[in-house]
Formats: C-alpha cells, structure tokens, sequence
C-alpha cells in the first residue's frame, strides 16, 4: 500500500496531463450477510484518457457495474486508490455523469423534469434549464414525450431520457453501464449512433460498459477485457484503431473489425465459459 | 372479463334478493311471530321509511356534519403527524430504534379502551373523537411512510445523488415524493379508520354524530332507528371512498394504474 502510494504521488507530479479516471490497484469486496467477504475486482490498474471512449466487457457478474461505481465514488474500494483528473477521489465523483445499468428515473417527475432537475439542483434558472433539457431531449426523439411520466414510454425511450439527463449537466466524464441493454439489435444501431453523435461534440472521457462485443468495437477507441469473477482482472486491453468517424452499422463489415473481433473473443470466449459454468454450478452467484 | 353492467347488474340482483328475504321473513306470519321477528330484525320498509324520514327532517344532517368534521380533522391531523414522523424517523435510525418499543406497545393497544380516558381528558364534545381517530389514523401512515422512505429505490437515490442532488434536494425530490405516495397507498384504510375512530368515539359517549344516533337507538331498542343508522353510516363511508378514490386518481397520476376499474368495483 505504502509503496503504490509512494509511486503514485511520484506519477502525479511528473506528468503533465492526467488521466480523467485512474484507478490505481484499486480492489472492490462486498461484505456478506454470512459474515464472509466477497473480492469482486481483484487490484487492477485502469486509466482512461481525456477524449477516450472506453468499452468494457466481460462475463455476466465478473463485476463491470462494480468497477463502474467504484469509478463513480458510490463504492469505496477496498484498497487502492481512484483517481480523478489526478485528483484522489474522496465520496463521490462530482465530474461525472452515469447512466445506470438498472432504471433510476423519477417516476414522479415526468420526462422533462427529469431530464432537466441536474441543471435545477445545480442552480439554473428552471425556464432555462427547461429549455436546455427539452433541446436534448428532442435531439434523441423524445419531443412529443415531455409531458409522459417514466412509466409511460418504453425501455428504450426510458435510456434515452436518461442519456439526456445525464448529458445535460455536460459531465467531463461519461460513466455508461449497459445503457443499451434490454434494447433490440435494431435499436442499439441506433442509439449507438445517436450517442457516438452526441460524444463526438466535445469528446469527453467515457466508460461504456456492454455485454455486445460488436458494440463495443463499433463505438469504442479501447476496449477492456474483464476476466470472470471472483476476484476479476482486467485480462486484455486492446486499442481500435479504425479511424473516426465511424458508421456505427458499417463499420462492422471493415477488415480490422473482424481482426479486432476475433482476438478478443479468443480471449473472451474462455471466461465466458468460464463464468456460465460456475453460475450453473451455484446459481445464487448469478445476482448482479 | 366480465361485463361491467352485467357485475353491476348481478350486484343489484343479490341486494334485492336480501332485502326481498328479509322483508319476506319479518313480514310473513306464517314463517316466524312477526311481533318477535320486528322487534330483532325491524323491516325493510320500516327501515326506508326512517331514512327517508331523518333526511326530510333534516335532524340526521347535523350529525352527519359532526361525523364528518370530526373523521376529517381525525385523518388531517394524524395523517400529518404520521408523516412528519415516520419521516423524521427514517432519516434518524438511531431516535427510531429507541422509540420502536414504545411505538410497537403503543400500537398493539386497542384504541377503544382510549375512548373514556380521551373523554376525561377532552371532554364529551369533538376534541376526544378526534383523538381517538388521529391514535388510529397516526399507526398507518407512520409505518407507512417509515417504511417507504427507508426502502426508497437505492438506484433512483445513487442516480438523484449522481445528477448532483444534496441532502435537501434529494429530501425535496427523492424523499418526499416516495413517502407521499406510500401516505396516498394507505389513503383508504386511514380515512377508513379515521371515520372508525370517529363513529367508536361517539358511540361511546357523545350528544351528536352517527355513532351516537346508533347508541341512542340500541338504548331503547329502537331496531329500526340502528338499522337506518347503520344504512345511512355504510352509505357515507361508501361516498367518502369513492372521494378518495377520485383524490388518488388525480395525486397519484404518475404511477402506473394498479388494478382496473373492475375489480374495485
Ligand atoms: N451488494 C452486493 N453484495 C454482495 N455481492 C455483490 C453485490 N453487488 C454485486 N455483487 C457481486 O459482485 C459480482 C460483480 O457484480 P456486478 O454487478 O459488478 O457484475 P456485472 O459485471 O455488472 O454483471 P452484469 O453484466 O450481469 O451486469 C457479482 O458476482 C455479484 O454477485
Ligand atoms: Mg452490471
């Protein structure tokens, strides 16, 4: 511990440009209700660049959301240390903006005040926060919606309130989990595209977690490998180096697509497996 | 499904066939003494015309009134003391810990035996049926709102904390919102016991209200008189419902409907 701190005081004040998110030897356990301690994410070392979309797959429970709430400060990790903008994080992570994985609407508050209460809490004026809030929420097809209440629209309309409601309050890091999962093929074509729109405005550091391998190549500059849990790792870290702008639905049918592809998934493949057998053995495991 | 007009329709069939059984049964010489079977059960007619009578004098309004104001203030004051509470104390686990025996104790008392003590301290008028129906009402919504704002979403909170909400936002946003829909969950049954508590209250010692018409009656075995207090209580409770139904209809709009029309009816 001591020594990592040491290094790591030692990388603050020699680089000039930090990383937005870092996560040094940063380890996450849950406590138990038995009384034992479940390692989720054993130390890993992670840094993501300003300006980088960063994907992040890996089995089902290996602990992606968990990496992610660490990153978001929800979660204090269990050693290591988080670092934001090369600033230790301490409660939570003020500079960004996270698009849960489970639905975390206001059911009371109807589209617009939604999408539109980051930039009230946060002191903007309500007609012009209304204004802002509404712009975007056009702008991912949800005009004619502002008066609906949460359980009125479907789940691909709800992800897309909370893109907006996220996006709005113009976060400098993007924490994405599964933002796109219960959707159809179809949809995440196009909510892929919309969101690679709207990011390459002003590119901000983002951590975009999917089970879509294909995804996650199509949108991402880097994509992160998680190994099966417990204690996961960061088992491969591969960079995409197809050139922007992409088409989200063509860039599939690109050469370095499929190359990419395939060495990943030989990686992949095995923790998958790997993950499926164990949740097959003890099927309590499989909560996420 | 079934057919709303028809439900209503067999609704009206089974009413009628009771009273028709009950007119026929208290009516008939050949089946019981007459005499004996009016003096238990009263009749149907006797009854319609006695309800029909204290509306066209117009005494029964005022006791209405009385019923009414007092289940109201009832429900207004322990509705608010059990939000106030129940939200007071989920935020401060450690002030509801202390209190939870005394409030389970309390709670497990049954509220009649209040009723005379309620009547030493506040007297015979209003104040004591009040009491008893804030001691009722107040149980309900605490525990409601207890749990409701203990068990709020911990997504929604993570998201609210997340877009930047602090401790005031998120009570104002979060936090109130939940427990306000967990108070108009309960709505029913805590107006229900606020009327409850009103009518025990004035059953057991009061000069006015539905509850002391009722008492009066029994007093002289005035079957009939129970019977069109009990009609006319019924009916009031039923209106006050449908009332609240409309209230929560209009409160409550952004939650999903719950159950159809149908099945409440
Ligand atoms: N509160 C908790 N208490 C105990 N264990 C937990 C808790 N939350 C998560 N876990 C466990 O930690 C592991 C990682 O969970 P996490 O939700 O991060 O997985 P994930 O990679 O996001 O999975 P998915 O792809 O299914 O969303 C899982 O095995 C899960 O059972
Ligand atoms: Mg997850």
């Amino acid at each position: 511990m001591a020594q990592m701190r040491r290094r790591l005081s030692l990388v603050e004040t020699s680089t000039v440009v930090q990383p937005a998110v870092s996560l040094t030897g940063v380890s996450i356990a849950y406590g138990l209700k038995s009384g034992g301690r479940y390692e989720a994410v054993a130390p890993v070392n992670l840094s993501v660049e300003e300006g980088e979309f960063t994907a992040i797959v890996g089995p089902t429970g290996c602990g992606k959301s968990t990496l992610l709430n660490a990153a978001a400060g929800l979660i204090r990790p269990a050693s290591g240390i988080v670092s934001i903008f090369g600033q230790k994080l301490d409660g939570l992570n003020q500079q960004a903006g996270y698009l849960f994985q489970a639905d975390a609407l206001m059911p009371w508050k109807t589209v617009l005040e939604n999408a539109s209460i980051g930039l009230e809490v946060a002191g903007m004026q309500k007609g012009e926060a209304r204004a802002k809030a509404s712009a975007l929420l056009a702008r991912v097809g949800l005009k004619t919606f502002l008066d609906r209440y949460p359980h009125q629209l479907s789940g691909g309309q709800r992800k897309r309130v909370a893109l907006a409601q996220m996006l709005v309050r113009n976060p400098k890091i993007l924490l994405m989990d599964e933002p796109f999962g219960p959707l159809d093929a179809q949809t995440r074509l196009i909510m892929g595209e919309l969101l690679i729109d709207l990011w390459q405005a002003d590119r901000k550091a983002a951590m975009f977690v999917t089970h879509d391998l294909d995804e996650a190549i199509a949108l991402a500059d880097r994509v992160i490998i998680m190994s099966a849990g417990p204690s996961a790792t960061i088992i491969g870290d591969f960079k995409v180096d197809i050139p922007r702008p992409r088409d989200v639905a063509e860039v599939r049918a690109d050469r370095r697509f499929h190359d990419l592809h395939s060495a990943i998934w030989s990686v992949l493949r095995d923790e998958v497996r790997k993950a499926y057998g164990q949740f097959a053995a003890e099927p309590e495991g499989a909560g996420a | 499904m079934m057919d709303r007009t028809r439900l209503i329709g067999l609704q009206l069939a089974v009413a009628l066939g009771i009273i028709l059984l009950w007119h026929v049964a208290t009516t008939t010489p050949d089946i019981f003494n007459v005499k004996t079977a009016q003096f238990f059960f009263s009749t149907p007619a006797d009854i319609a015309a006695r309800v029909v009578k204290m509306f066209s004098t117009g005494i029964i309004w005022r006791h209405l009134g009385i019923t009414l104001v007092e289940a109201a203030l009832a429900f207004v004051i322990g509705a608010g003391l059990g939000l106030a509470f129940g939200f007071w104390f989920a935020r401060k686990p450690f002030l509801a810990a202390i209190a939870d025996p005394f409030l389970k104790a309390m709670n497990s008392l049954p509220r009649v035996v209040l009723a005379p003590i309620f009547a030493l301290w506040f007297g015979n008028g209003i104040a004591s049926k009040v009491a008893l129906g804030v001691t009722l009402v107040f149980f309900i919504v605490f525990f409601n709102v207890f749990q409701g704002v203990r068990e709020v979403n911990q997504n929604i909170l993570s998201n609210a904390r997340m877009l930047g909400m602090n401790e005031r936002q998120l009570l104002r946003h979060v936090y109130w919102p939940a427990a306000l829909a967990w108070v108009f969950s309960s709505l029913h049954t805590s107006v229900g016991f606020a009327v409850v508590g009103a009518v025990v209250g004035e059953y057991l010692g009061s000069s006015a209200g539905l509850g002391y018409l009722i008492h009066e009656s029994e007093g002289v075995f005035d079957t009939t008189g129970v019977f069109a207090g009990m009609f006319i209580l019924s009916v009031f409770v039923i209106l006050v419902d449908v009332l609240v139904t409309v209230l929560e209809r209009h409160l409550l709009n952004w939650q999903p409907e719950q159950s159809s029309a149908l099945a409440k009816a």
